[in-house]
């Protein structure tokens, strides 16, 4: 008896907690409540407040005034600024392709400096060193000044092949790519960083079985390094998309704040939150893209653990299903014999 | 036996070319290009640190350039013979620059716009931390998404309500607009932090806390005798990184502490008057108090004081820095 209670209470916890229990509990509560409040008051209720700003019309005089216009702010956009609905498709493209190469190049850097090198200490030290400078005026100013490109690169020309076989918008975006190069790089340095320390706890003797197995070098890093490190190459990219998005740079962040200080009518606390809203969901849509480009689908053993699993369940299910049949016909068979409606042959006497 | 002799005496007199013949072979050339299984090659070896070296360049050369460019006068700029290193150390463009951006006050009042919301951010953010890694409650799983949700969401969203409750509240234009979200453990990149705690603290052996527990002492009290005292290079790399994104965030600085309606110029840090770089520069030239045009040199030479500050920071605790991901243990999961 005693046992099976045992049993049950680590199958599901919650069902009563102990004294002890309860008070850990509430010193847990006491520890995050500070947050708890803090997500309410910064994060929580002003998202609620900014979705329900969204459908009025804000004038900020002794006070808001708020005017109720319906959908009239998320379609006053399209005419008011054209400008950030052709910077949100400029932003999605380049988005989407400066998040791969960021997350290539600091694999490819992390893949580099893992190896045997002398002064991996230094050149750390070197890739690192944008994480620190790199702030929205610095960036105007070195954008501005033209020394974000790679000196030898010749944009233009990159730009006019590209053109030759890509639609022009693409084109145009790698154009604008190839020309601060060396911006898009240096946002990378924390990713290299994560790459590094990923690689350096995979396990060498991985390797060294690989190897004895006569694997390759190149097959080495498709089936275990890619595959192990699968897990921070989301956690990048996902990284790599929030910086994007709140970086100064991205000229739609600083449209929504002129818009929110704008005199015009159209404009105001309701009009940039619109756009706040649009360009949040934007967002969110790029990261669940990645998560679901890169996301957790299991590994090969997990997924042919889990087919044996259905299969055994189906088989069980079969099997079951003859039981309880056999189960059935024998009773009818005891039924029938009772009322003797006819005789089985029971294996005696003649016939 | 006499052969061996024989050979052995013949040793000294084989010619070079024939020892460089019998020691260089085919395979040994080629083992030392392209390395065994266990040793790497030369070449391989060789086009790594080429790429990197260069790869490297490419990655500071805009630093080299702005550092380079800061110290140039104008015969300088225009003499398309100098590329790289000035003709003469040239000092009046940092000379300029410094009192454009009246770089001392600016500097001092950027270690407060970072340094105070730093201080309590690291703070809130560690009890926090402990409390999702050291406790087991209801709801614990919804907090942690809405922890990692809270930092996907931009805070574009959040941004306008915020900064009406801070209007309402008269904290706009003053630097509460940023130590009062970090008190509540609700800072810049806050997520991130709680998350570096919260991995910390689960490695922190358990029977520690458990030890404390049964001298006496409550779970507040084993926070701050055990925990704290343990968690000194967690907290060192929040402190550094949290310092440098809020020393790095324009944006929110310009919107909330220096108050974008009513313009208090007092909270301006090196960043934001490197923003404001051009049109107070001009009007300082305007009235005659700088001795040199503006010109691309100053702008370098304002840039690159505005980054100095960090660049010294990094420079003396770059080993924290760097080491910091591997401690914060973001790939341990």
């Amino acid at each position: 008896m005693g046992k099976e209670r045992a049993t049950k209470k680590t199958k599901n916890p919650q069902a009563k907690l102990g004294k002890l229990e309860k008070r850990q509990e509430r010193a847990g509560y006491s520890f995050v409540a500070i947050w708890v409040i803090g997500m309410l008051a910064f994060t929580l209720i002003p998202m609620c407040q900014s979705f329900y700003y969204m459908w009025f019309k804000i004038k900020a005089r002794n006070g808001l005034q708020f005017t109720y216009v319906g959908t009239s702010n998320l379609t006053q956009i399209w005419i008011e600024d054209p400008d950030f609905i052709q910077g949100i498709a400029g932003y999605v493209w380049q988005t989407l392709l400066q998040v791969p190469i960021i997350v290539v190049f600091a694999l490819i850097i992390a893949m580099m400096l893992n190896g045997k090198i002398k002064c991996r200490g230094f050149f750390r030290l070197v890739f690192f060193l944008p994480v620190i400078i790199v702030s929205g005026p610095v960036m105007n100013m070195l954008v501005s000044e033209g020394a974000a490109s790679i000196p030898a690169l010749n944009t233009q020309s990159v730009v006019s092949a590209f053109d030759t076989f890509l639609p022009t918008a693409i084109a145009q975006q790698l154009g604008t790519l190839f020309g601060n190069m060396i911006m898009t790089l240096w946002y990378s340095g924390v990713q290299i960083l994560i790459f590094l320390s990923a690689l350096q706890k995979i396990d060498p003797g991985l390797y060294e079985a690989a190897k004895i197995d006569g694997g390759s070098g190149w097959e080495c890093f498709w089936k275990i390094t890619l595959p192990t490190i699968k897990p921070m190459i989301l956690i990048n990219a996902v990284y790599t998309v929030i910086f994007l998005s709140s970086n100064e740079q991205n000229q739609l962040i600083n449209m929504i704040k002129t818009a929110m200080f704008s005199a015009t009518a159209e404009r105001g606390y309701g009009y940039a939150s619109a756009m706040a809203w649009i360009y949040s969901l934007l967002v969110t849509l790029i990261v669940l893209l990645f998560f679901g480009l890169l996301g957790s689908k299991k590994d090969v053993y997990d997924r042919m653990v889990k087919k044996r699993k259905r299969l055994a369940k189906k088989e069980a299910k079969l099997a079951k299903k003859i039981e309880r049949r056999s189960v059935r016909n024998a009773k009818r068979i005891e039924k029938a014999r009772k009322s003797r409606k006819y005789r089985t042959y029971d294996g005696s006497g003649d016939y | 036996m006499t052969a061996q002799a024989t050979t052995k005496a013949a040793g000294p007199s084989e010619s070079f070319a024939e020892r460089f013949r019998k020691n260089f072979t085919k395979e040994k050339f080629h083992r030392f290009l392209f390395g065994t299984k266990e040793k790497q090659g030369f070449l391989k070896q060789f086009i790594v640190y080429a790429l990197l070296i260069a790869i490297g360049f490419v990655y500071l050369y805009p630093v080299f350039y702005m550092f380079s460019t800061s110290f140039m006068d104008t015969s300088d700029l225009l003499d398309a013979s100098v590329k790289w290193i000035p003709s003469k150390l040239y000092l009046n463009n940092y000379k300029d620059a410094a009192s454009s951006m009246d770089f001392w006050k600016s500097l001092l009042k950027g270690l407060a716009i970072a340094g105070l919301p730093t201080i309590l951010s690291v703070g809130t953010c560690m009890i926090v931390g402990y409390g999702f890694a050291s406790f087991e409650f209801r709801g614990k799983k919804l907090m942690m998404a809405l922890l990692v949700f809270s930092y996907i969401l931009p805070s574009q969203v959040t941004m306008i309500p915020t900064y009406v409750l801070y209007s309402n509240m008269k904290l706009t234009g003053t630097i509460w607009a940023f130590a009062i979200p970090a008190l509540f453990a609700n800072g810049l990149n806050a997520p991130i932090f709680i998350l570096i705690f919260y991995q910390f603290f689960k490695q922190v052996p358990k029977v520690l806390i458990e030890a404390a527990q049964i001298d006496g002492a409550g779970y507040w009290r084993s926070f701050f005798r055990i925990a704290i005292p343990s968690a000194g290079p967690a907290i060192l790399t929040v402190f550094l990184f949290c310092f440098v994104w809020y020393w790095n965030e324009s944006y929110l600085t310009e919107l909330y502490v220096k108050g974008i309606a009513k313009s208090n110029p007092f909270w301006n840090n090196l960043v934001i008057q490197l923003k404001d770089f051009d049109s107070s520069f001009a009007s300082k030239m305007s009235s005659g108090e700088t001795s040199v045009s503006l010109s691309e040199s100053v702008r370098m030479a304002a840039t690159s004081l505005s980054i100095l500050p960090l660049l010294l920071m990094y420079f003396f605790l770059q080993k924290y820095f760097v080491e910091s991901i591997d401690r914060a243990g973001i790939t341990g999961e």
